[in-house]
């Protein structure tokens, strides 16, 4: 009896090509059937007066046996002869693609079974790519059902070719091709008869031939902390090793924390007197610190030399699994090993079309669609690369309850080495959680000048990517903060005042929040500006007031000139247009559209990611 | 290096340490078959010598006698926080076996269960199925949510990859937590051998037969066997090629009698 793990093989491809069939073939012809279970099934399909099906060895559910598909994945055990392998049935449909990559994410090495009669479809290739993603890189091919061509050779090279082609797009080489029918039991064990043209292994040869995931002890250490427990005198810090090993006396240092201390004691459990020195990737440990620092769930334990990276903003290829489509803007949870953060989708760079491997530009990323993205996290997120360390380089993204895609990180957007994250929320770190500055865009015009217009698309088109954005605008005031104001000349300073300070509490949240008033004289705005010059954007919506009146939307001004409307700006009131105001805008002759393109483009220069990072570095 | 039986042990170490994390309110079942007592013993392991949750026996009265000797020994031993429950109404009603297998397992093992969860509140029931033991098993998550009414939706179930397990859910719901899932009969009993895991006498070879699963008196048969060690029952088993529940007669009455079960409710 061999104690080493087995190899880990997922069987994918298109639904009804024969994964589940070649999968109860393989085990009986190797012996790993219990006694009676084919004879068992047979009565079975009798009892349903159909042919005998292979199949029903794993396909164990009666909705699987009464529709002849494979729901949910299952796994079993076999042995090769030369090794124990676990063999992993996945479902071909689209509607369970999230049970494929259940059965196919822990899997070292993949076998992709394609209909000899069909050929090459949509979930063959949507698998391969995503077999890839998953960072599996053995990948043998079945061309199942060869009965079905009458073991044509010529149809066997096509299929053969058509499948390479794919694959090789993705850089990926199959180990071997091998044409079976599986429910025939050909080149499935032994080499068949029926292909005297082919030359290759038989299925369980090409299966001998994969070899085991290389092991991760020689990477750097990565322990995240699964918890912390504290049922005696000791504090023990618990968690499984990841990569690397660990012994008693290492500095350990807890990212994104920063804090560190020595390893004291690797615990074993009462009971058991062996003192344990080293453990290594894989282990499920407790570890007693030096030093009484705090530590928690999430943090990611590791040597000093050798950091994982620590940034706000990673680039990911993710599958995304949710029924409602992935968006632009959309609030999410990212699970990383054993941590947490609440990310947001701050821009999706690319959707790719894994039937001709093209990709294109979308707002959305739909069910069962591969996109990259770029993810925004509140708090510093400690993780590798895909490529560098997958163990660390992978995610999960939940939404309310629900798992709803997974995706690996490409890079760090924003990597630096802040070891030290203070415990105060400064304006720096809200500016790089959200991934702008915060601020006041004042704008100042007349009445009709488009200010309240401009106002409201703007906001909505910096929400759309991703900003914390919020206007303040005459209806949203008058009504609460201000209903105790008139229009008088001193009401009206009071107004601007109140609406000054609330907007610069609101930017100092991190917020950029845009204002929509007459606010007509220069003193008032001045103040407003003394709150906080640096965050303080006067910009000026100089529309002239023969346009305005000629505009006239809520007629306003015809009342004014008839005298039916008092103190009304720019004809009973002054208006002090603005003597340096950080951006003017004519609109005349412009949609409202290329006037917000302007605006947009300036605050994007001034607040946006690059204002950020100057800022900060 | 770690063998199969370190990263099997390893892997169900970190399982019963996420359940205790993520989960409100958990427990777990011990049926005092050889499986639960290897999931016990893997909590000792994993929580540092502590159990720090309650113990649960449902107890249908027609269990063998020397299991729940067995137990009431282990469970001083071990200084558990053992809670035992039954459907005495039921009993009561005088359900048994006669009333038909599978009703009679509905109606002690699943709904003494329910009875027992719903008594305090457990968002978590901790238990030690295989995939190895038959086809529903087979198709088991790791995590696996159970409605309101306890019921399992084998046609909707959440997607759980990389060891990041679904623990989030509407109110109401529970989940079952498999740390054995992966592991093989095989795997158990070479274990048991490894560390020296006490199991109650009934598995080892008595006048040329042997327990080789435990369930209740009525509906467990004995198999003809001569391994009355630990190690004799390794090396059984490296040969065998019937299956462990061959004995158990309430998974044969229909070709869905056991997944009905166990959508239901049952382990
Ligand atoms: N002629 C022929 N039919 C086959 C062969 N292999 C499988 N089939 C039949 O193809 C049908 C589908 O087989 P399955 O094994 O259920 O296919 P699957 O790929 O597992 O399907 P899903 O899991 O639902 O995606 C069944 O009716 C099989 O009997 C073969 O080699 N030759
Ligand atoms: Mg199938």
């Amino acid at each position: 009896m061999s104690n080493t793990s087995p190899l880990k093989i997922v069987v994918v491809g298109h639904v009804d090509h024969g994964k589940s069939t070649l999968v109860g073939r393989v085990l009986h012809e190797t012996g790993a059937l219990p006694e009676g279970k084919v004879e068992y099934l047979k009565e079975v399909c009798d009892k349903r007066g159909m042919p005998f099906e292979w199949a029903f060895v794993m396909d164990a559910l009666q909705a699987e046996r009464d529709q002849g598909i494979t729901i949910d994945t299952s796994q079993l055990r076999f042995h090769t002869g030369n090794r124990p392998v676990l063999i992993i049935d996945a479902p071909g449909h689209k509607e369970f693609l999230k049970n494929m990559i259940t059965g196919a994410a822990s899997a070292e090495a993949a076998l992709l079974v394609i209909d000899a009669d069909e050929g090459v479809q949509e979930q063959s290739r949507r698998h391969g790519y995503l077999l890839h993603l998953l960072g599996l890189t053995q990948i043998a091919v079945a061309v199942n059902k060869m009965d079905l061509v009458e073991w044509s050779e010529s149809r066997f090279h096509e299929v053969e070719a058509e499948i390479r082609a794919y694959l090789g797009g993705i850089g990926v080489i199959p180990t071997h091709v091998v044409p079976v029918s599986a429910r025939g039991g050909d080149n499935i064990a032994t080499a068949s008869t029926k292909s005297p043209w082919y030359q290759g292994p038989s299925v369980i040869g090409a299966l001998d031939g994969f070899s085991a995931a290389a092991s991760v002890t020689d990477l750097g250490l990565r322990l995240p902390v699964q918890d912390v427990y504290k049922f005696d005198h000791r504090r023990i810090i618990a968690g499984r090793i990841e990569s690397g090993r660990i012994k008693v006396g290492d500095r350990l240092v807890f990212s994104p924390s920063g804090k560190s201390a020595r390893i004291a004691s690797i615990e074993g459990w009462a009971g058991s007197d062996i003192s344990v020195v080293t453990a290594h990737a894989g282990q499920s440990v407790g570890v007693t610190l030096d030093e009484p620092i705090f530590v928690e769930r999430g943090q990611v334990a590791h040597l000093a030399e050798g950091a994982p990276a620590l940034a706000h903003e990673i680039r990911a290829r993710v599958f995304w699994l949710g029924r409602d489509p992935l968006a632009l803007g959309d609030r999410l949870k990212l699970k990383l090993a054993t941590a947490e953060y609440h990310v947001e989708v701050a821009a999706i760079e690319r959707v790719i079309d894994v039937e001709d491997l093209g990709s294109h530009q979308g707002a959305q990323v739909g069910r069962n669609a591969v996109a990259e993205v770029v993810l925004r996290s509140r708090g510093a997120m400690a993780f590798d690369s895909f490529g560098d360390n997958a163990r660390l380089g992978r995610f999960v993204l939940v939404h309310g309850y629900d798992i709803v895609g997974g995706g690996i990180i490409a890079q760090a957007l924003d990597n630096r080495n802040i070891f030290q994250v203070d415990h105060q929320v400064t304006t720096e770190s809200r500016a790089r959680a959200n991934g702008h500055k915060g601020g006041v865009l004042w704008l100042t015009g007349l009445s009709g000048a488009g200010k309240s217009t401009i106002a409201m698309e703007l906001e909505k088109r910096l929400f759309q990517k991703g900003w914390q954005i919020n206007v303040l605008d005459g209806d949203n005031v008058r009504h609460g903060l201000c209903s105790d104001l008139g229009f008088s000349h001193e009401d009206r300073t009071e107004n601007i005042r109140r609406v000054g300070e609330a907007a610069h509490l609101f930017a100092r949240a991190g917020m950029l929040v845009i204002t929509a008033f007459i606010s007509p004289y220069r003193a008032d705005r001045d103040r407003v500006r003394s709150i906080d010059p640096q965050a303080f954007h006067e910009i000026h919506i100089a529309t002239d007031l023969e346009e305005c009146e000629r505009r006239d939307p809520k007629g306003l001004y015809r009342k004014a000139r008839k005298g039916e409307i008092a103190d009304f700006t720019g004809i009973s009131a002054p208006y002090e247009a603005p003597e340096n105001p950080e951006l003017a805008l004519n609109t005349d002759g412009k949609s409202v559209e290329e006037t917000v393109s302007e605006l947009v483009a300036y605050v994007e220069a001034e607040f946006g990611r690059n204002a950020v990072e100057s800022r900060s570095a | 290096m770690m063998n199969d039986l370190d990263q099997l042990e390893a892997q169900s170490i970190y399982i019963l340490r996420e359940a205790f994390n993520r989960l409100d309110k958990i427990a777990m079942l011990w049926s005092i078959g050889k499986d639960s007592n290897v999931m016990l013993w893997l909590a000792r392991k994993a929580f540092f010598g502590h159990v720090p949750f309650p113990v649960l026996h449902v107890d249908t009265s027609y269990k063998i006698p020397e299991m729940i000797e067995f137990r009431d020994r282990v469970a001083t031993e071990w200084n558990l926080p053992l809670i035992i429950g039954q459907n005495k109404a039921a009993l009561a009603a005088g359900m048994s076996p006669e009333q038909g297998r599978v009703t009679c397992c509905s109606a002690l093992k699943t709904e003494g269960l329910k009875a027992l969860l719903a008594e305090h509140g457990y968002t978590g029931v901790i238990a030690g199925i295989r995939r190895d033991e038959e086809g529903t098993r087979a198709k088991e998550r790791v995590f696996s949510p159970r409605n309101d009414t306890n019921e399992w939706d084998v046609r909707d179930q959440p997607p759980e990859f990389w060891d990041q397990f679904k623990t989030d859910f509407a109110p109401g719901t529970h989940l079952r937590i498999h740390p054995l899932l992966a592991w093989t009969e095989l795997d158990v009993w070479r274990y048991i051998a490894r560390e020296g895991i006490p199991v109650v006498d009934l598995y080892f070879a008595k006048n040329g037969r042997r327990y080789r699963s435990l369930g209740c008196a009525p509906c467990t048969g004995s198999i003809a066997s001569t391994a009355s060690t630990v190690d004799e029952i390794v090396e059984e088993l490296e040969t065998t090629k019937t299956s462990e529940r061959a004995g158990r007669a309430q998974d044969r009455e229909s070709e869905d009698a056991f997944e009905r079960l166990r959508a239901a409710g049952y382990m």
